[in-house]
């Protein structure tokens, strides 16, 4: 029988020459990335638990701070701290209020055929480079970081056949958003997602992650592309790093399901609060007032995002009583936005363009919303009490509808902003 | 009353990471600081509620959402003796297995059990609720000897000869 992608990087991590879905293996990690959510409780197991704890090898660890940064409180800064100090220690690269860990990890890192730990939950991000990278907790983290190893168990994979192109004014937001709304929050519980056929192809990378991403939010163990020339120019204009191995699932490689979406069929759509898979089309529930909006994530945050949001706003203006915030993904994108002008945009239309970090998505540092109110978000989820307030609410839509909806204070579609100024 | 028995407290589907610990609370210093605030975006009242020894049970997909640890973690401080759901997001599966929490897969309970009643639980064999019993499918050794030695880090101090945290 045949092997996956995804089987094909386990077999290979493991050192075996095929594996399938149920068998658990010893792997060896290629890289290990933890940020600041919770790395502080990984070191203080490291020093106080182990003994004569070692890291095994510290040129594949990755740290980054980006959830709570710049540090918001005296607990957050001693934790960041520490973190800056064990990385210097054990000479591991660190990175800083420099973009969300995954938008870092794409820019720099991840390399097709690796196997990729991180401990957050949006690791599965790296398979739109080909990658199998999957979330852990702080734990299995610390067990990566000292023995370079940790175990799997080989999971089913899920065949989604793409097919057709989005429409003008849909996103592949609104393509992920609809397949899990269709499939269910459980939808990939334990399973890889893998993304095949004519529609995958034609997306670019930017496209591709944004489909990972979201692979968790359907129980996915992680999500993955075949890795093509488009995977390999973008290792190309990113520091020209080499690829691991550039997998292919066999013919008659074992799909537990199948799934087909034809992306001329997607229309914009809502996650409503509070669950991501609670899916409706955009049109449904317009004209909900909304307190704050919100442009930005591992998700969301890129410069084609930014784009959409810019060539809206440009001549226009955010609704006085909206606060709209921006974070770009990472430092480049901030910079690349800086040289089309877009943050002048922003800036001129009202909005508040944040450092680049999770920000609003992780409801921790920025942009909190209070009692009752409303945020639109391209964030990763909308879970009771995410953004603030247990009492809050916060729908999930692309960057164009979060941001017709900034200009209007209140959910619309973009179609439908011709009378804003 | 059978010193086995424990209470039950009943929880929907898709409870998520952000409910059983908010952002908000993730930065106080320790787990025993964190866990009055457990469930209190949907049950404010539920941590102080809960004793040693109680069970969880609840819909499919508990646990749904981040990576962050000290869900499960403080699940088990506030010394709840298993969760008992129709099914697990992955990631707190594996974070739970690493510090001892013991979860238990069952499609029927949720929706008979009665909150405040009681029902034993037979780790690895059977759950008795109302006369009758609900198999377990046992966990593989392995897993179970990390939960018995209290989690990964204790299982891994033993193996090198530590005494347990």
């Amino acid at each position: 029988m045949g092997m996956t992608i995804a089987e094909k990087i386990i077999a290979k991590a493991a050192g075996v020459e095929t594996v399938k879905a149920g068998d658990i293996h010893t792997v060896t990690l290629d890289r290990i990335m933890t940020n600041d959510g919770t790395t502080h409780l990984t070191i203080d197991m490291f020093h106080n638990d182990l003994k004569h704890p070692k890291i095994a090898d510290n040129k594949k660890a990755v740290f980054v701070i980006d959830h709570n940064v710049p540090a918001d409180n005296p607990k957050t800064a001693s934790s960041h701290k520490k973190m800056r100090d064990f990385a210097r220690t054990h000479n591991i690269d660190f990175w800083e209020g420099k973009g969300v860990c995954h938008q870092i990890m794409m820019e720099h890192y991840v390399s097709p055929g690796e196997l990729i730990f991180g401990a957050d939950s949006h690791t599965c991000t790296y398979g739109a480079l080909g990658a199998f990278g999957t979330g852990v907790g702080c734990t299995d983290l610390l067990y990566a970081l000292v023995t370079g190893t940790s175990w799997v168990l080989v999971p089913e994979t899920i065949r989604f056949h793409l097919i057709g192109e989005l429409k003008e004014g849909v996103y592949p937001r609104d393509l992920m958003l609809t397949i899990i709304g269709e499939i269910g929050a459980n939808g990939a519980n334990y399973q890889v997602m893998e993304f095949t056929g004519e529609g995958a192809s034609n997306l670019s990378i930017n496209d591709r992650i944004v489909l990972c991403n979201l692979a968790v939010e359907a129980g996915a163990k992680t999500a993955i592309f075949e890795p093509d020339e488009k995977a390999l120019a973008y290792l190309k204009e990113h520091g020209g790093r080499k690829p691991k191995a550039m997998l292919k699932s066999d013919e008659d490689a074992h799909y537990i399901k199948e799934y087909t979406f034809d992306l001329s069929k997607i229309e914009p759509v809502i996650a409503r609060p509070d669950f991501v898979d609670d899916v409706v089309p955009a049109k449904e529930i317009e004209h909900i007032k909304i307190d704050e909006a919100f442009v930005g994530s591992c998700n969301n945050g890129r410069i084609d995002e930014l784009r959409v949001s810019a060539k809206l706003l440009k001549g226009r203006k955010v609704a006085e009583h909206v606060r709209f915030l921006i974070a770009p993904a990472s430092n480049s994108v901030y910079i690349q936005a800086m040289k089309e002008g877009l943050i002048d945009i922003f800036m001129e239309a009202g909005a508040m363009v944040v450092n680049s970090n999770c920000s609003v998505c992780w409801g921790g540092c920025q942009g909190v919303i209070g009692d009752n109110e409303v945020l639109i978000s391209t964030g990763t989820r909308n879970f009771k009490g995410r953004a603030g307030s247990p009492s809050s609410k916060v729908y999930l839509a692309s960057a164009e509808t979060v941001t017709a909806s900034a200009i209007a204070g209140r959910i619309i579609t973009a179609d439908q902003l011709t009378y804003f100024k | 009353m059978n010193t086995n028995t424990s209470t039950i407290w009943v929880l929907g589907d898709d409870i998520d990471t952000d409910i059983i610990i908010p952002t908000d609370y993730l930065a106080l210093p320790t787990i025993d600081d964190m866990k009055q605030y457990a469930f209190s975006p949907l049950r404010p009242d539920l941590a102080q509620k809960i004793k040693p020894n109680d069970v969880i049970v609840a819909g499919k997909n508990f646990g749904c959402g981040s990576s962050r640890e000290q869900a499960p973690e403080i699940i088990k401080a506030l010394g709840i003796k298993a969760v008992i759901a129709k099914s697990f997001a992955r990631i707190f599966f594996r974070n739970a297995i690493n510090n001892g929490l013991l979860l238990i897969e069952n499609d029927q309970l949720q929706q008979i059990v009665i909150e405040g009643e009681q029902l034993s639980l037979q780790i690895n064999h059977a759950i008795s609720y109302k006369g009758t019993d609900y198999p377990i499918t046992p966990l593989p050794d392995n897993l179970l000897e990390i939960i018995n030695e209290g989690g990964l880090v204790n299982a891994m101090r033993r193996k090198n000869g530590l005494p347990p945290l």
